[in-house]
């Protein structure tokens, strides 16, 4: 994909952010943003689970908000910005949502886990305190198989009650 | 002193006997009160950071370079022949660089020989036909429509009571019942203990087909390098890919290698290799480019496996205390187009109560539809629902408690096999999870319906048995790095049960090393042998090898210190991570010390699980008690709370032993209220397509779920005295819904899943 050339017919020139970098892409109308993060963006924490926006493992944050990849064109996130699961763990500092994950033991297979992971920072941007009811509404739209839905809710509990207490442990 | 021996093997509710080669001698098991510091201990998951970061790969996730993509075209009808098939347009299509189909694929047998990997007779809406390989995934897709094809339609049967009636379709030219007849046995004399009995119930019962809908869907990554062939799967069971793949492409073994670090659910769909396996590896070969088929969720809810529908009958006879005197059994399983082992549904009724007189009549039958595969406790969840319901059902006729009656039924030993069990606390499930549902608050089910126009709650319970002993053969090995630290080799697979954080802390258990010191490496068959993760097995079957690897390592460590600290091996002690003279602590050196003055992997250890003992049962036990509330109007069940107690003998980590209860139970939850695999009897299309069409549970319906271990150490289970607990839990849960439900309502529902309508219907409020 060289941003230099001249698009082929039918293609379109993008520019978007992506965990805080700049990325320019040369796409197809039909290209999902789903597949360019994962397929030519190589950032395949965001999973793809149904295609069709039933699932929930392909959520990432557009602009801060949480929303499926699967149902959103590439071509719409030009000039957007957007992060990814992997931009959660890049953060110098652990983030706090993660490490709860990891102690509450809030997946088993994983693989809607990323999912999970930015509906719920998708809720805590806007509502660093969120309640129970605020929690499992961010997240019912994610599947998990697994069953690991408790754990994912008292993970997010303990993130809602932490944050804004000050820093500890 | 190697030697070989015949080992009855256990698994998903099956008994083979097979040959077994045991190297030597196993170690002792350990004691029930063994001070462990890191067994037993809640350890959070060594992959923990990679899964919840995103970095984990799993094969969805790899795309080489030069990676085709592929997509299959599957058959419209329920059945046909394929009469004229034409792919030279889709083979023309830009960037397609492979199709395969029956005209150029070779005739590779599938289904234990019931047909081929293109099989122009199709029986099956999903059945494949053709597979379009290309530069990228949209290109594939296109192609297939290309494809030009003309159907000979047949006339099908979907409904399994229809397709065991004389003149029925035929699914199969050898009959519609799997092995030919249905499987029977009977001990005592059923038919004089019913009529003499003080009491009889009869119920019969119907259960759905029930998708896995794994979140990584089924697939696989294939590349050559000359004659080598390496296989990324999506798979439980990678020396079987490996195995199935060699044989199928008639290739040596040892020029197959299959690799799966990281798999997004399986639950018995993902036992072994799939055509798209093999469809991919001939893609690759053709093509000389890495080859990807992955199925769409749609193709999941076609083509991937199911549990496959059921209808029982059961007649229970008892007398008026409640002591069972009969069971009358009978049992048809729909498996669909193709399957090759029967639904193991007779297994609760024989063997969960005591009773002298048991008749049980059960067959799996083909149908026209999807192929069935093992989901999670295959057979014993839908007749765990025919039986609970019975006795619960007899409970309440005779105005007794139901969970005396269980215990007042309580099977002392094996009556099938005729020997005891190894360990047994079912009681003890019993008491803790009455404890914990508050079951003195459950009221006597009322006579009739109670149709009051309010929300009406109920408590109901039921008992679970299954398998879970594990088996040889298994094998790892241990090697220290220079610096001290452990790796441990071993060819299994963590399917997200936490297997690879339990094995970790077997070996960190008896190396004296931090958790964080010791590496687990799985997921390759270029490591030591271990079986499929399914049957409950893994650690059970996986655990003792570790342990008696790194016991290796342990005497090797405590022989070079001996050397170094002049002193006798047998004075020698290993803690946290040093190693001293016993009665001298400063003469010491630690681990890292003492590895750094050798080379890397100096100091190995090699293990393998020891055989079973052949004179006793082992199994798991448990039982689940549930409180629902139910709306009389609007006929929504919500659950308010499942008590899930199981025996599974010693628990090596208590987080994940819960992650393991919740994640059956929200299983059984859907099985019971939600999930209906629903195909359409004109043409036998699938309806419920994908997530819309199809209920998982989500979030709003989980209710309370307390996961109670009795964690008492079976005695001769293994060297660790574990057995499984990746299905138990999802056993009994649907059948303790089902009583909660109707001792709310006063009427029974035994047509799961128990939806709003069937419980308005049952109460009267709708025709």
């Amino acid at each position: 994909m060289n941003p230099e050339a001249p698009p082929t017919a039918g293609t379109h020139r993008i520019h978007l952010s992506v965990n805080g970098r700049s990325h320019d892409a040369v796409v197809a109308p039909r290209r999902t943003l789903l597949h360019l993060l994962r397929e030519d963006l190589h950032l395949t924490g965001t999973k793809e689970g149904c295609s069709v926006g039933t699932c929930g493992a392909c959520t990432v944050l557009v602009d801060g908000k949480a929303m499926l990849s699967c149902m959103l064109l590439a071509v719409q996130a030009h000039g957007r910005s957007v992060e990814t699961v992997e931009g959660v763990a890049q953060q110098e500092e652990a983030d706090p949502l993660l490490a709860a994950f990891i102690a509450h033991d809030a997946f088993q297979c994983g693989f809607c886990t990323p999912g999970q992971i930015m509906a719920l920072r998708g809720l805590f941007r806007q509502r660093p305190k969120a309640s129970a009811e605020e929690i499992r509404r961010a997240v019912e739209g994610n599947v998990c198989r697994c069953g690991a839905h408790l754990r994912v809710q008292a993970a997010a509990l303990e993130v809602a009650g932490r944050v804004g207490a000050g820093k500890s442990g | 002193m190697p030697r070989i021996i015949k080992q009855k093997i256990e698994f998903e509710g099956r008994v083979e006997e097979r040959e077994v080669v045991i190297e030597g001698d196993d170690l002792p098991i350990w004691t029930a009160d063994e001070p462990f510091t890191v067994v037993g201990t809640p350890v959070t998951r060594v992959d923990g950071q990679e899964r919840v970061s995103g970095a984990a790969r799993y094969t969805v996730d790899l795309y080489p370079p030069g990676m085709l993509h592929g997509a299959v075209l599957r058959s419209p009808h329920a059945h046909a022949r394929v009469v004229r098939l034409d792919t030279a347009k889709a083979e023309r299509f830009p960037g397609v660089r492979a199709v395969l189909s029956h005209l150029n694929a070779p005739k590779i047998r599938w289904y234990n020989g019931a047909s081929w990997l293109f099989d122009p007779e199709l029986r099956y809406v999903g059945d494949e036909i053709a597979a379009v390989f290309a530069d990228d995934a949209e290109a594939a897709r296109d192609a297939l429509d290309l494809i030009e094809i003309d159907y000979e339609v047949l006339p099908h049967v979907i409904d399994a009571e229809a397709a065991i009636r004389p003149g029925a379709v035929l699914v199969h030219p050898s009959g519609n019942i799997l092995d030919g007849a249905p499987e029977r046995y009977e001990r005592g004399n059923v038919a004089q203990a019913l009529d003499r009995a003080d009491a009889t119930v009869d119920l019969t019962v119907h259960t759905p087909d029930q998708l896995h809908h794994s979140m990584e869907t089924h697939g696989s990554l294939v590349e050559w390098s000359g004659d080598r062939l390496t296989i990324w799967d999506s798979t439980q069971h990678i020396f079987g890919v490996r195995r199935q793949l060699a044989g199928a492409l008639k290739i040596p073994m040892d020029t197959v290698r299959v690799v799966s670090p990281f798999m997004g659910g399986g639950f018995g769909s993902k036992n072994g290799a799939g055509k798209y396996t093999v469809i991919a590896a001939l893609a690759a070969r053709l093509a000389g480019r890495p080859a990807r088929l992955f199925y769409t969720r749609i193709e999941e809810s076609e083509a991937a496996g199911k549990r496959p529908r059921s209808i029982q009958k059961i007649r229970l006879g008892a007398r008026r205390d409640g002591t069972l005197t009969a069971i009358d059994y009978w049992g048809l399983s729909n498996v669909g187009a193709y399957r090759a082992v029967t639904t193991p549904l007779s297994g609760p009724a024989k063997e969960l109560y005591a009773c002298p007189n048991v008749r049980t009549d059960t067959a799996s039958v083909f149908t026209h539809t999807g192929p069935a595969a093992a989901f999670r406790a295959p057979g014993y969840v839908e007749a765990t629902v025919a039986l609970e319901c019975a006795v619960e059902a007899l409970a309440d006729q005779l105005g007794l408690d139901p969970v005396e009656v269980r215990v007042r039924n309580h099977a002392d030993e094996d009556q099938v096999q005729r020997r005891p069990y190894s360990s047994k606390f079912l009681r003890e499930a019993y008491r803790l999870g009455a404890r914990s549902i508050g079951w003195e608050r459950r009221r006597p089910t009322p006579a009739g319906p109670t149709l009051d126009g309010t929300k009406r709650r109920g408590i109901g319970m039921a008992g679970q048995l299954w398998g879970g002993a594990g088996s040889p053969p298994a094998y790892a090995e241990i090697r220290l790095n220079v610096d001290g630290t452990a790796e441990i080799r071993i060819g299994t697979q963590d399917i997200g049960t936490g297997a690879k954080t339990a094995l970790t802390q077997i070996a960190a258990e008896v190396l004296s090393l931090p958790v964080g010191r010791v590496r687990l490496i799985l997921g390759d068959t270029d490591l030591p042998y271990s079986p499929l993760s399914a049957g409950s097995q893994t650690i059970a079957s996986c655990g003792p090898a570790v342990r008696m690897a790194a016991d290796e390592v342990r005497r090797h460590l405590l022989d070079a210190a001996a050397s170094v600290l002049e002193a006798a091996p047998n004075d020698i002690r290993l803690q946290a991570g040093e190693l001293h003279v016993a009665g001298v602590p400063d003469r010491k050196i630690s681990i890292s010390e003492l590895t750094g003055r050798m080379g890397n992997f100096t100091i190995a250890g090699r293990g393998f699980r020891g055989a079973n003992p052949s004179d006793v049962t082992i199994r798991t036990w448990g039982a689940q008690f549930a409180e629902v509330e139910v709306d009389t109007e609007t006929g929504e069940v919500t659950v308010l709370k499942i008590a899930a107690c199981h025996d599974v003998g010693r628990v090596i980590n208590p987080l994940q032993f819960e992650s393991q209860i919740q994640g059956g139970v929200i299983q059984g939850l859907g099985f019971a209220l939600s999930e209906d695999h629903a195909t359409d009897p004109e043409t036998g299309t699938v309806l419920d397509v994908g997530f819309d069409g199809y209920a998982v549970p989500r979030v709003s319906m989980i209710p309370e779920i307390e996961s109670l271990a009795v964690n008492i150490p079976d005695p001769v289970a293994n060297n660790l005295g574990v057995k499984g607990v990746g299905e138990p839990p999802i056993i009994p849960t649907a059948a303790a819904i089902a009583n909660a439900v109707a001792n709310a309502l006063g009427v029974r529902i035994t047509d799961l899943p128990i939806t709003p309508m069937k419980v308005l219907r049952a109460l009267g409020r709708v025709g």
